[in-house]
């Protein structure tokens, strides 16, 4: 199994592929926790019925697989006559899926922040910009950021599949070098280390995050 | 406002391929929780054990599951396996992929529940002379599955959405194969991949539903 | 009969028991006293076999408890235990609670078990209650529950663990009123209790246990009125 042919260009291949997938995740989290920092504070804000439309698009993106929407998407904006290229829509796809599970974190957070500590805050002569930012915002923070850590993760593995649009992601330059260098499993297995090295330490440290905070309640 | 004309009739005449196609993507979902779940027990019950030859593959397995893509697993399955001689048709690999992944989710969600029962509740079954896998059978375990319920139930529609990823590896059989083949004969997309999209969501939507009435036929308690 | 002899037991760097004896004949009724934490439930769980110990003998029926070859789950069938927190199985009704261990651990029929578990529950006064799920049960009435499914195992003893000290005051009363009745039955008990009046007033003997020893065993009625052993002349005038 060491005796392979894989070189160091080889691995680089790998590692640049590695970038395109930290790149996708880097754009579909920052867009999707920006929309889904709106869309929670909204859903928090306003009533069950009038976020109705919202709930259910968003439910849609979580109900939905990825790659149909992928594919739904590039042949939107191919109709369109949008002319974007891959990345781009797979970013904004991704986004949009992101924003889809954030939005219910963020609203959860905002939830598990007791109504009678807001109420204290508003008694107190704060605004709700004032609540929001100094009281709701950091104790939602806290229950939000493991499962944000959570997602952030599992965007990029998710980002596997942009694949289908072309893009040569990890996933895509392991399968490149299968199909070249015929050693299916030694590289599946370097991809797949990969992977677990861009995952599993941010993973244990969301863990820990979430024991230390638990403890200390 | 486009410069296209939708076909949604020609799509639509498709529909009872797709329906076909949507069986079998609910099969495969079935069969990877069916699996996936006593793998998870067994992985669960194996994570906490004393003895690390027993705990670390246990441990392996749910790390890995959780920290590489599910596409990925399946890959594993379809093309890595073959240096070892073994080739898996796309609808194994498919099914062995997401049976794969849905154990090692499920075992941290069982775990979670394991550990959220008293352990006083071993300590009373056994007291009444029943030998230690009994007791877990009809003591902890269905304990274990009604705290568990409403994750395991995330899972299945995970599992859904996952069989979605077999047609990278030449599923064709399943509703994202079934889909892509009409695709590539019929080059009308976006019509067919929105109908198939409606039919995930219906799927996803009535196994929510499903899951619901049994949670409340199940657990009366 | 139990024959304890010798026992230690440690839970790590923490000596619970140093050098236990007693014994407990058929039919008789044992309360143990003593202050809280100081191992008297550990003796219990020591004695079917939950806890192992770190040398000295149990015997139960001329049977050594601790012994590689001895079938703890065949032992435990006659050894009953009720424990403080109750321990009802909250998935199962009551009637299922009691039915599971004759049906699963004897192979008793589905009728034969039910038949048994409907008069120990009739006994212990919750024959109205058998489709009820535990949690819908007052704490008394969880515990008398789990005191009809040890009876339902016919064992030969039972041991009870502080079985009212998780109940409220009120609620005492019931749980002590059915163990005064299967004392009265002739039943095997060792209790380890904090309800003096119950020690006085069921007991065959009374046994105080200290710094891991039982410092002094008496019938009720010379342990109450003329303890010999200064602890405990200590410990009951503290109670009262």
């Amino acid at each position: 199994m060491f005796d392979t042919a894989l070189t160091l260009s080889d691995l680089m291949f790998l590692i640049k592929g590695a970038g395109m997938t930290l790149a996708v995740t880097f754009f579909a989290v920052t867009g999707g926790t920006l929309l889904g920092l709106l869309f929670g504070v909204l859903r928090a804000q306003i009533s069950v019925w009038a976020a109705l439309p919202l709930i259910f698009v968003l439910d849609v993106f979580r109900s939905v697989p990825l790659l149909i929407q992928l594919v739904l998407a590039n042949a939107f904006q191919a109709i369109a006559g949008l002319n974007m290229p891959p990345f781009a829509t797979s970013c904004i796809v991704l986004a949009l899926y992101t924003s889809a599970y954030c939005t219910e974190i963020v609203r959860g957070a905002i939830d598990a922040v007791p109504t009678v500590t807001r109420r204290a805050a508003r008694s107190l002569g704060l605004s709700w910009g004032q609540d929001m930012r100094y009281i709701v915002f950091p104790m939602a923070l806290r229950v939000a950021l493991p499962s944000w850590i959570g997602l952030t993760l599992g965007v990029m593995k998710d980002s596997a599949l942009v694949l289908w649009l072309g893009l040569i992601e990890l996933l895509r330059s392991g399968q490149i070098l299968v199909t070249r260098l015929q050693e299916p499993m030694f590289i599946l297995m370097v991809v797949g280390a990969i992977y677990f090295l861009m995952s599993f330490p941010i993973a244990r440290l969301g863990g820990q995050l979430e024991k230390r905070w638990r403890e200390n309640d | 406002m486009f410069n296209y004309t939708f076909q949604w009739r020609q799509a639509l005449q498709k529909l009872p391929l797709l329906l076909d196609g949507a069986l079998v993507t609910l099969q495969i979902a079935l069969m990877s929780m069916a699996m996936g779940i006593v793998f998870a027990v067994i992985l669960a019950v194996a994570r906490n054990s004393r003895s690390t030859l027993v705990s670390a593959p246990a441990t392996a397995w749910v790390e890995v599951s959780r920290n590489t893509p599910a596409l990925f697993q399946i890959y594993m399955a379809h093309f890595g396996l073959g240096s070892f001689g073994i080739h898996l048709s796309p609808y194994i690999a498919l099914l062995a992929g997401i049976t794969f992944n849905n154990a090692g989710y499920l075992a941290e969600t069982f775990r979670g529940a394991l550990r959220a029962i008293p352990g006083t509740q071993l300590r009373a079954a056994r007291s009444l002379g029943m030998p230690s896998l009994q007791a877990f059978r009809l003591v902890i375990m269905p304990q274990m599955f009604r705290i568990a319920f409403l994750p395991t139930t995330n899972q299945m529609v995970w599992a859904i959405l996952m069989t979605s990823l077999g047609v990278t590896v030449g599923m064709n059989s399943d509703l994202a194969g079934v889909t892509q083949d009409i695709n590539v004969r019929s080059f009308r997309t976006f019509e067919i991949f929105a109908i198939a999209a409606v039919i995930y969501y219906l799927i996803a939507k009535a196994v929510t539903l499903g899951a619901r009435l049994m949670a409340a036929r199940l657990f009366r308690y | 009969m139990i024959e304890i002899r010798n026992v230690y037991k440690s839970f790590g760097p923490l000596e619970v028991l140093k050098g236990v004896n007693l014994s407990v004949e058929k039919g008789e009724v044992v309360s143990v006293i003593g202050g809280s934490g100081s191992g008297k439930s550990t003796l219990l769980t020591c004695i079917n076999g939950l806890e192992p110990i770190n040398s000295g003998t149990i015997l139960v029926d001329g049977v050594e408890v601790h012994a590689k070859t001895t079938d703890l789950n065949l032992l435990r069938r006659k050894i009953g235990i009720v424990f403080q927190q109750f321990n009802a199985f909250p998935h199962l009704t009551v009637l299922e609670n009691v039915t599971l261990a004759p049906r699963k651990v004897l192979g008793m029929s589905k009728a034969a078990a039910e038949e048994i578990a409907v008069k120990q529950l009739t006994h212990v006064g919750l024959a109205d209650k058998l489709s009820v799920y535990p949690g819908r049960l007052s704490g008394g009435q969880q515990q008398r529950m789990a005191i009809a499914r040890a009876l339902a195992m016919s064992p030969a003893y039972v041991l009870f663990d502080e079985v009212t000290s998780a109940l409220d005051p009120q609620l005492v009363g019931e749980v002590l009123d059915t163990l005064k009745l299967l004392a009265n039955e002739g039943m095997t008990m060792i209790c380890v209790t904090h309800e003096m009046s119950f020690a006085r007033d069921v007991s065959d003997r009374v046994a105080f246990f200290h710094k891991g020893v039982l410092a002094e065993i008496a019938p009720p009625d010379q342990f109450f009125s003329a303890p010999q052993h200064p602890e405990t002349r200590e410990f009951l005038s503290n109670i009262r």
